[in-house]
């Protein structure tokens, strides 16, 4: 009897995949193995069954030993956004899904990182609601600032629960850098608005009006201080060694009438350039987005809250887009997700979609200007 | 040629006017209750056609209302108001005015929390109405197994992230938003697909 095509396509498929797995050193890391077969899964959802499905992964194995060898790994959770638990579960809900799936990570990752926005409208109840979950990380929890948290009281209850608004620190050789990237000019004296009107204006993200994020700008002489005192921290710092940055606006410029922008991009990026391997992770996008400028590799992390739509213009041009997400599913294009750092200083990061098959995308993916190791294109893209 | 037409339309509005004569003469009840002549009236509510083969009555067959109906759209084609709607620079000062505000109308609502009951509000999900798509509907909506029109899917949006009750399809506010989204999609999305609305054209 002739065989269907699907037929034919699914022996070639099993023939490929037995190869691929035989191929496989024996894996004592199960993400590894998560990831083959997530992307075995995404080349079964797609009907078809190209060799380069699973690249990826031959890829990393195929290279350990010229430094690609993943050193250590660290979490993400970012862009919660909670209000008072009496007026919205849902995103206490998400925040709470989001521990969940970084507590049952094997092997724990070495810290998470928090990405800002943990409450919606900066008020004490929702700081001290996001600061009783997130207390439940078993790992090691290090904290940035978002808008949506800063804008009420200018920082002043997040710095009480939270500490420093910029700061760095060092772990098995590389060196890390935490920013309040979302300094904005003064636009509430002369107009005179109350707190809350300062912090509804802020958290507007369409709001015509909206300021610019920058790192060294702004009221006061906050981003100032900052700018200097991140010129002084990386001149401590050698330039062999790995620079992460974490900011919570993509420290380039995207889409500013939705502040996915940081106006003193460049000063800050300029501060980067001599170093030999600087990735940059953000928040604020609410979406996988990627990018690369001069040295810098840039990530943006998932919301756990809810996805925000890709801009109309300006997104960078290796960014390869989620699949449009169903709002019929709260999870669907929201998430967390980890960074694994290479031996070479380099960092891959995996997007952990709630309700897709995750999203790995490599330094080698950005650094061969979107060649090799391309992350799998959505079957449903936005439009 | 223009001559032409003037007196074709002199004859024409000589016919009318002589038939309304005998209307009226109908209307002010001198003539025989079954002699009555129908009069067919257009929808603009002022241009009207008087049979005089046909009573007040009757039912006319199909192929004679067809023929009521072209002398009805020739009388009214032949009416110089209709020939040139011209509107002055203050008439579309106006209607524009009135459209600006509808859309700022549905701008404040998209952007209230008050909609639904959990503080979430539509701009949230959808900064300037981005991916709500308004050119794409009526389409069959899968997960509502059903066809959905824009308002179905802002009363989803509603009564499901933002925990609220839906609107009335007739609402202002339901109306009002609709305009926003239509109008934001047209002019803040600088693609060739949003390019296909056009509020506001005449």
């Amino acid at each position: 009897m002739p065989k269907m095509p699907s037929e034919r396509k699914e022996e070639q498929y099993l023939k490929e995949r037995e190869e691929f797995f035989k191929a496989l050193p024996k894996l004592n890391r199960r993400q590894f193995l998560k990831v083959a077969m997530a992307s075995a899964a995404v080349a079964l959802a797609k009907n078809q069954f190209p060799p380069h499905s699973f690249q990826l992964v031959e890829a990393v194995e195929a290279k350990q030993g010229g430094g690609t060898e993943v050193k250590f790994r660290f979490a993400y959770i970012s862009d919660t956004h909670l209000y008072e638990r009496k007026l919205n579960e849902r995103f206490v809900r998400a925040a709470l899904k989001a521990v969940q799936d970084v507590n049952a990570l094997d092997p724990q990752p070495d810290f998470v990182l928090f990405g800002g926005d943990l409450a919606q409208l900066g008020q004490p109840e929702e700081l001290k609601l996001g600061k009783e979950i997130l207390s439940e990380v078993k790992a090691k929890i290090y904290m940035m600032v978002g808008e949506h948290d800063w804008y009420l009281d200018l920082g002043e209850k997040w710095i009480e629960l939270f500490g420093q608004q910029y700061y760095s620190f060092d772990h098995k050789g590389v060196h890390f850098i935490v920013l309040n990237s979302v300094i904005v000019d003064d636009y509430w004296t002369e107009a005179k608005m109350t707190p809350m009107e300062r912090m509804k204006f802020m958290a507007q993200l369409d709001n015509p009006k909206g300021r610019p994020f920058t790192v060294g700008k702004g009221y006061g002489d906050v981003g100032r201080k900052q700018f200097e005192w991140l010129k002084q921290d990386l001149a401590k710092v050698s330039k062999d060694t790995p620079v992460v940055v974490f900011s919570h606006s993509p420290l380039y410029k995207y889409y500013k009438p939705w502040n996915f922008w940081t106006d003193d991009a460049e000063e800050v990026q300029a501060l980067l350039r001599p170093f030999k391997n600087v990735t940059v992770i953000h928040g604020h996008t609410h979406q996988p987005v990627f990018n690369k400028i001069g040295n810098i590799n840039f990530y943006g992390m998932l919301s756990t809250a809810w996805p925000w739509p890709y801009a109309p213009t300006g997104l960078p041009k290796l960014t390869i887009k989620m699949n449009r997400a169903d709002p019929f599913d709260q999870f669907d294009g929201t998430g967390d997700g980890t960074v694994e750092i290479l031996a070479n200083g380099k960092a891959n990061k995996i997007y952990n979609l709630w309700s897709r098959e995750p999203m790995k995308v490599t330094a080698r993916y950005l650094e061969s200007g979107g060649r090799e190791e391309v992350p799998p294109l959505p079957v449903d893209p936005s439009f | 040629m223009k001559r032409k037409i003037a007196l074709f339309s002199l004859i024409f509005l000589a016919g009318i006017f002589l038939s309304g004569k005998n209307d009226s003469s109908a209307i002010d009840g001198k003539g025989d209750k079954k002699s009555e002549k129908k009069v067919i009236t257009a929808c603009d509510g002022e241009t009207q056609v008087v049979l005089n083969d046909v009573s007040k009555d009757e039912v006319m067959s199909r192929e004679k209302a067809q023929e009521v109906a072209g002398m009805l759209l020739a009388t009214y084609q032949q009416q110089k108001k209709y020939q040139s709607t011209k509107f002055t620079r203050r008439d579309s000062l106006i209607w524009e005015r009135e459209l600006k505000a509808m859309i700022e109308e549905g701008y404040k609502w998209f952007h209230d929390p008050s909609l639904g009951t959990n503080g979430i509000s539509c701009d949230m999900c959808h900064p300037d109405a981005a991916d709500n798509h308004p050119e794409t509907y009526p389409k069959f909506q899968i997960q509502l197994k059903r066809i959905a029109l824009l308002r179905d899917m802002i009363n989803w949006c509603i009564e499901n992230p933002m925990e609220g009750k839906p609107l009335k399809e007739d609402d202002p506010r339901m109306k009002a938003m609709e305009a926003y989204i239509i109008w934001a999609r047209a002019n803040q999305d600088p693609r060739p697909h949003a390019k296909i609305l056009n509020p506001g054209k005449r």
